[in-house]
């Protein structure tokens, strides 16, 4: 059976890109590591290596080819003694959106692209702009991705970058006729903190994700007692494993998902992919900003595993420490407040993923029970999701398998 | 008599007014031109083209002079007058019946007469006092061009005293001549007559010949026409011309003294004004400024529905400077997106003088004075391989770059071919290259060119061969 070889992606901000060039042809001998297309990112222009060996069989996708997504089929490969007619019992070009397609884990999805307010310089994620430009933008730290370019075909050139940084270069005539930069407010006074390049991506994913993605609410009130006492009585056991509320979510999460896989999946503009992994991203504030570090294989974990793997990523992140890998990719968010004492709010999902689940606060309220008042110690869970991926009766029922894994916590040990 | 309206209507079809009603036409607009002389205007038949025309024999007729030193032997070397003006004559017929070619492949309807505004929307077409045709446009563009300037008192005759459009057809070799003016036009008859043998003196008012171009190029090139005998009296000025049957007696006056130069000709090259004479201005509300007529940056006047390009909307009166300004105009009238108003920064300049001139950009004392903080890139002919081939080692070809951004403020050249060299410098001005890109391009060994490669790496203090 001919190997599928996937469009990479080759930086976190990558959806699509241009397959610029085949470095190889149809025929070729291909070794691992050996260099088969070049590949243009919105950064840069990348060789792609092969992973895998064989004989280049088929192109699928040819070379000059823009705005290939990211996990499309770009080339198949016959493996060594291979008949060159196998080539034919698959579709010569694979659609993304034909099928479902089986993405392996390295191969998840990429964080969604950055949109910028109005990047008429961009065409398949590049940015045009004169090297002048450049030059002017990168000293006074002007974000090319925020310009529009008003030179041939929407290229940025230097009038744009000074009206953008409303900073002349130089002393020129011309600079007085530039409108002069907005008056301080009359009353107040404040400090400017310039956005970091994270706070950036994190301005602009969300703004993104809050515009674009049509979310809905699901809120369910889970009652905590009996996990508690589980936790308490685990933590008790001397053993040094100190078991978080939150890691029994994450637990429950990851089984409540493949209960109900149709949860685990997220949004492209073609298709829906629905995860075979349950990889959970798990939001962690930093003084730099909000990261979502990934438990891989949470269903695969136990909560000792959980938790101490949520340890050392916590750690990381607030470090700074991640690797891309750790935080890039995901099928599910959690974003727990319930520490501040949050009793219930609405997490704003995370792109491409199609769920978000807003834990907040285990307070004890009065509940009634067989008709009567009762105490009893109960958490708020909001479930955002994005409609155009999961339907309402779908955030249903994966928020009552997690009801029977968060209300009977034993089943969460099977 | 009355035409259907026609989307553009220009009047004049030098090299603003023809290649706005081509651009027109390309843009899917009804054009029409009006001309009352030559099509092609002032550049084709009395400027640029002609001039090149008598230049190219005084550098055939130099190199022939000069045989000897490249091993050749040319015998006796003379010339015909005659036939130099026959040649830049028939060159100039040429290229305008061309120009007839180009605008009616682009169906561009044609008028001979002269055009002016007759009220909104209208122009008249007069042909020998006679109205020949009534136009009605949606754009009237005016590219009525410009004239010699004549000082007071010091008014042109056509016999002894001439201005461009005499010294184009002189019908006799001056023995003695002065130039007044030593801009472009100015310095190119200079040079034309210097190398045929006349003597030849240049009066200019400023300080310096070529007062435009930076002071080095100017220096360097003043060096240059007195080694070739050229007299130069700069800071001075003519008060007096007292003409005689075949000879002019020219009061100069310099420095408080005043000297009286005899001459046989005298050409008058102290500047141009606008043709706003005739063309129906009044009674609209077109402003002027003196001799020109006034425009915002799209070359619109203060009449709606007309237009100005070119020589007539003023300096710097370069035929390139008109196209692109006809260019604007249209394709702003048409509503193209991404159309920018002209750079004056960004316009080359050149002159066909020996040796010859050519710039783009703030000078060197002109950038200082706008504040840049310069970084300034000099490389001389005699370094490089292909000009000491040539026997052509004299010159120099300067860069200005902004020291904080590497932009390429200014470029400077002198010596030979510079005139077709400087456009390398502009297509970099335009992509807003910076010392980078430059130093980065390979430019072809052995060529001139590779001096500007030379003078940018100067300026970052790394020229190889100097």
């Amino acid at each position: 059976m001919p190997i599928q070889v996937l469009m990479p992606a080759l930086s976190p901000t990558m959806t699509e890109g241009n397959l610029a060039k085949w470095l190889k042809k149809e025929g070729d001998v291909i070794k691992s590591g050996d260099l088969i297309a070049e590949i243009e990112t919105d950064k840069a222009t990348m060789e792609f290596e092969a992973v895998e060996e064989g004989i280049l069989g088929r192109i699928l996708v040819p070379g000059g080819s823009q705005g290939v997504a990211v996990n499309q089929p770009i080339a198949l490969m016959l493996a060594e003694g291979e008949d060159k007619a196998a080539l034919d019992h698959l579709p010569a070009a694979v659609p993304a959106a034909a099928a479902p397609e089986k993405l392996t884990a390295a191969a998840a999805p990429a964080a969604p692209p950055p949109s910028s307010p109005a990047p008429a310089a961009t065409a398949g994620g590049r940015i045009f702009a004169t090297p002048l430009a450049k030059r002017i933008a990168k000293e006074n730290g002007v974000d090319l991705r925020t310009v529009s370019g008003s030179g041939p075909h929407g290229r940025i050139v230097k009038a744009d970058i000074e009206a953008a940084s409303a900073a002349p270069s130089t002393a020129l005539p011309a600079a007085a006729a530039r409108p002069a930069p907005p008056a301080a407010p009359a009353s107040g006074t404040y400090t400017e903190v310039p956005l970091t390049a994270m706070r950036k991506v994190i301005a602009r994913r969300l703004t993104e994700a809050k515009q674009t993605v049509p979310h809905f609410y699901l809120t369910v009130d889970y009652k905590l007692d009996k996990l508690l006492a589980l936790r308490s009585e685990l933590n008790q056991r001397g053993d040094g494993v100190k078991l978080s509320v939150n890691d029994f979510i994450i637990r429950a999460v990851a089984l409540g998902l493949r209960k109900v896989p149709a949860a685990n999946a997220s949004f492209s503009e073609t298709a829906i992919r629905l995860y075979d992994e349950v990889d959970i991203s798990v939001a962690v504030a930093t003084p730099a900003g909000l990261l979502t570090p990934i438990i891989r294989h949470a269903d695969q974990k136990g909560l000792a595993a959980i938790s101490s793997e949520m340890k050392a990523l916590a750690a990381k992140a607030k470090d700074g420490k991640l690797k891309p890998e750790e935080f890039q990719g995901g099928g599910f968010s959690i974003s727990n407040l319930g520490m501040y004492g949050i009793k219930d709010f609405a997490a704003i999902i995370n792109p491409p993923q199609g769920c978000i689940l807003a834990v907040g606060a285990g307070e004890q309220r009065p509940v009634v029970i067989d008709g009567a008042l009762a105490i009893a110690t109960v958490m708020s869970c909001t479930l955002s999701v994005d409609h155009r991926v999961v339907d309402g009766a779908i955030g249903a029922e994966f928020l009552a398998a997690l009801r029977g894994l968060i209300e009977d916590p034993l089943t969460m040990l099977l | 008599m009355s035409e259907s309206p026609f989307d553009i209507v220009v009047i004049g079809s030098g090299p603003g007014g023809y290649v706005a009603a081509i651009r027109a036409a390309q843009l899917g607009l009804s054009a029409a031109v009006v001309e009352r002389e030559n099509l092609g205007g002032i550049c084709l038949n009395w400027g640029c083209i002609p001039t090149k025309a008598l230049l190219r024999s005084a550098e055939i007729y130099r190199y022939m002079q000069h045989a000897e030193s490249y091993g050749l032997s040319a015998g006796a070397v003379g010339f015909d007058l005659g036939k130099i003006v026959a040649r830049s004559r028939a060159v100039a017929n040429q290229l305008s019946a061309g120009i007839k070619h180009l605008l009616k492949k682009n169906k561009v309807s044609l008028f001979d007469g002269s055009g002016s505004l007759n009220g909104p929307g209208k122009v008249k077409v007069v042909k020998d006092g006679k109205a020949v045709a009534d136009l009605a446009a949606s754009h009237i563009i005016l590219a009525t061009g410009a004239r010699a300037r004549s000082l007071p008192g010091l008014e042109a005759d056509g016999k002894l005293v001439w201005t461009y459009r005499d010294a184009l057809v002189p019908n006799t070799m001056p023995k003695r001549l002065l130039v007044v003016g030593s801009g472009a036009i100015g310095i190119e008859f200079a040079s034309f007559f210097n190398a045929l043998g006349s003597e030849v003196t240049v009066v200019e008012v400023l300080d310096r010949v070529l007062p435009v171009e930076d002071q080095e190029i100017s220096a360097l090139a003043r060096k240059s026409f007195e080694k070739q005998g050229m007299k130069i009296l700069t800071g001075a000025s003519v008060s007096r011309l007292k003409k005689s049957a075949e000879s002019v007696a020219v009061t100069v006056e310099s420095g408080g003294k005043s000297q009286e130069i005899i001459v046989d000709r005298v050409i008058l090259a102290v500047g141009i004004v606008g043709n706003i004479e005739n063309i129906g201005l009044e009674g609209t509300k077109i402003k002027t400024d003196k001799t020109h007529v006034l425009v915002n940056p799209w070359l619109e006047t203060g009449e709606p529905g007309v237009y100005a390009i070119g020589d007539l909307v003023g300096p710097p009166w370069l035929a390139h400077k008109a196209s692109h300004e006809a260019i604007i105009c249209v394709e702003k009238i048409k509503g193209l997106p991404h159309v920018h108003p002209l750079d004056l920064r960004n316009i080359p300049g050149c002159t066909y003088c020996h040796p010859q001139v050519a710039s783009v950009g703030l000078t060197e004392k002109q950038a200082v004075e706008l504040g840049f903080l310069v970084k300034v890139g000099h490389f001389p002919f005699i370094g490089n391989g292909k000009a000491i081939a040539l026997g052509e080692t004299e010159g120099m070809i300067k860069t200005v770059f902004d020291a904080r951004t590497g932009e390429l403020l200014g470029a400077h050249m002198i010596g030979a071919e510079v005139t077709e060299l400087i456009q390398g410098f502009m297509v970099a001005k335009t992509l807003e290259t910076t010392e980078v890109e430059l130093i980065d391009s390979i430019f072809p060994h052995p060529t001139l060119s590779e001096m500007m490669h030379e003078s940018v790496l100067d300026a970052y203090g790394r020229a190889i061969h100097f």
